[in-house]
């Protein structure tokens, strides 16, 4: 009945490679990974050792709480978004339907980069006078957040949509024929397993929130990237700091590839319990 | 195990009342006026060819399908009125799928427990004796606390009768039970419905098992094209059915 959901949606919901899997030959063995970690180490004895990249990393990382913040907050709100609209997709009320797929379509539909400046300075300032708050009223960091919040709350409707849409339809007609509620039929029997079948798709698109906060940059937001373009913008050293921006993001990547691959191990299709 | 039920009871309260229905799905009418009374404690079993119409006149029984025209009542209740609260009739009446549909995702005893507490509004204490109850009537209390896909299918099955009776339902619907099963464990999902029927419930179940109609059937509905062609005494039918395309169904499923 749980099937690997490999195809969820686009390639881009491919589960993340399988990190640390039983290795059973030399075959097996994550060499890649070994790579990773040697640029890693590299560029951390470089940091270490010479005061052109002590310099860039000591400007760099104050941003990384924004950049880990803003992920966090931003992602928290896309899944709620995401649920609503994703369930707004099947909805059988044509205006809930039609809603939802508006909203989908039409983010899908424009680049993230245009997506960012356009919240941040159109929707969300008319969004503020309109509550009666002052045109500047909102700092650059919400405005960031409400931004990502926007853009992967549709990326995360597709997702619930195509994973509440895996469960058979069995499911719930057994839950209806029992008497429960569409509702309840929906928060007790579809979507626990639909979210079991979600978290690799899930955990792509968090961990292309992380990247992607890079691009707040443009919104004059403290975060890794912007910090790393202001040191720039000064020493005019490139080469002593984009590598360890280039690092940073590596590391917080592949850390979080690493979780889910164990959270899959430990709580994903190997249990269903 | 013995006859269940005297070949005809008298006629007593009705359970289930099927007037005159009609059920049509875009282009093809599955359902094309079929009416039927069901008695309170009767078995009745309706058998057919694929896409004769069986599983749809069932599944407006507890309206998992709207019918298109025509009636359909419970113990009472006028199940395809509007102002019917559905979630109330279907809470009386079970029903039991060919593919098991056992929510994967809990225990056998969570499944059995789900919707008693969710619908009927028993607390953790009282669900959990009823469902373990439920698990010793169908004969597998011991795997109480496996999750489905360690079950076989007929135990899969079991589990999901349990999950059914546990509502107190006053009438069962099964449909095709045991079309799923390997042919060896098919005798544990049919010893537990003859055990139902024994106990007096009100069942509707369609099936190709011909030994549980015979056994367990006080009436036998032979369906054909959306409608009933035959219908009786199981034994008087299968002894001398009326209708030719009775016959030829016969002489397909019981000629090997």
């Amino acid at each position: 009945m749980a099937t690997p959901m490999g195809n969820l949606m686009d390639p881009a919901a491919v589960p993340p490679a399988d990190l640390g899997g039983k290795i059973r030959s030399w075959r097996d063995f994550p060499y890649w990974l070994l790579g990773i970690a040697a640029i890693l180490g590299w560029i951390a004895y470089l940091v270490t050792t010479e005061e052109r990249y002590e310099n860039a990393w000591d400007r760099i990382i104050p941003g990384l709480r924004i950049t880990i913040e803003t992920t966090i907050y931003a992602f928290g709100i896309a899944l709620v978004i995401g649920l609503i609209a994703g369930l707004g997709r099947i909805s059988r009320n044509v205006v809930v339907k039609n809603l939802a797929t508006f909203y989908i379509e039409v983010i899908r539909g424009v680049p993230i980069l245009v997506l960012i400046i356009t919240v941040a300075f159109v929707v969300v300032p008319y969004a503020a006078e309109n509550f009666g708050f002052e045109n500047n009223s909102v700092d650059p960091k919400w405005r960031a957040i409400i931004a990502l919040a926007l853009i992967y709350g549709a990326y995360l409707a597709e997702v619930f949509r195509a994973g509440i849409q895996s469960i058979p339809k069995g499911q719930t007609e057994a839950g209806r024929a029992l008497g429960m509620t569409p509702g309840q039929t929906m928060r007790r029997i579809v979507l626990p397993q639909a979210v079991r079948n979600m978290t690799p798709a899930i955990g792509n698109d968090a961990i292309a929130m992380v990247k992607d906060t890079s691009l707040l940059s443009v919104l004059a937001v403290n975060e890794i990237t912007q910090n790393s373009r202001k040191y720039v913008a000064t020493s005019f050293d490139s080469r002593g700091t984009y590598p360890i921006l280039f690092a940073v993001y590596l590391t917080l990547t592949v850390t979080l590839s690493l979780l889910l691959s164990w959270y899959r191990r430990r709580f994903g299709l190997d249990d269903n319990g | 195990m013995a006859k269940a039920q005297p070949a005809l009871p008298a006629p007593g309260p009705q359970m289930v009342i099927i007037e005159n229905l009609h059920k049509r799905f875009d282009a093809v009418t599955a359902v094309d006026g079929v009416s039927l009374t069901v008695e309170t404690g009767q078995v009745v079993v309706i058998v057919g060819p694929s896409g004769s119409g069986k599983s749809t006149v069932l599944r407006c029984i507890n309206l998992l399908e709207t019918p298109s025209a025509g009636n359909v009542w419970v113990d009472g209740m006028h199940v395809n009125a509007n102002k019917t609260d559905l979630n109330a009739v279907r809470a009386e009446v079970g029903m039991v799928f060919q593919g098991f549909n056992l929510f994967p995702h809990l225990t056998a005893l969570e499944n059995v427990m789900l919707a008693q507490r969710l619908v009927r509004g028993r607390d953790k204490t009282e669900a959990k004796e009823i469902a373990f109850a439920q698990l010793m009537r169908v004969g597998i209390p011991e795997k109480a606390d496996v999750y489905p896909r360690h079950l076989s299918g007929g135990q899969q099955q079991r589990v999901a009768i349990a999950r059914s009776l546990a509502m107190n339902p006053r009438v069962m619907l099964f449909d095709e039970p045991t079309s799923a099963l390997d042919p060896e464990v098919i005798n544990e999902v049919l010893d537990v419905m003859l055990k139902l029927a024994s106990e007096g419930m009100t069942m509707v179940v369609v099936t190709h098992e011909m030994g549980f109609a015979r056994r367990a059937g006080n009436q036998l509905v032979m369906m054909d094209g959306g409608r009933i062609v035959e219908q009786g005494v199981p034994d008087e039918i299968f002894a001398n059915p009326r209708e030719e395309r009775t016959r030829a169904f016969f002489a397909k499923i019981l000629s090997h």
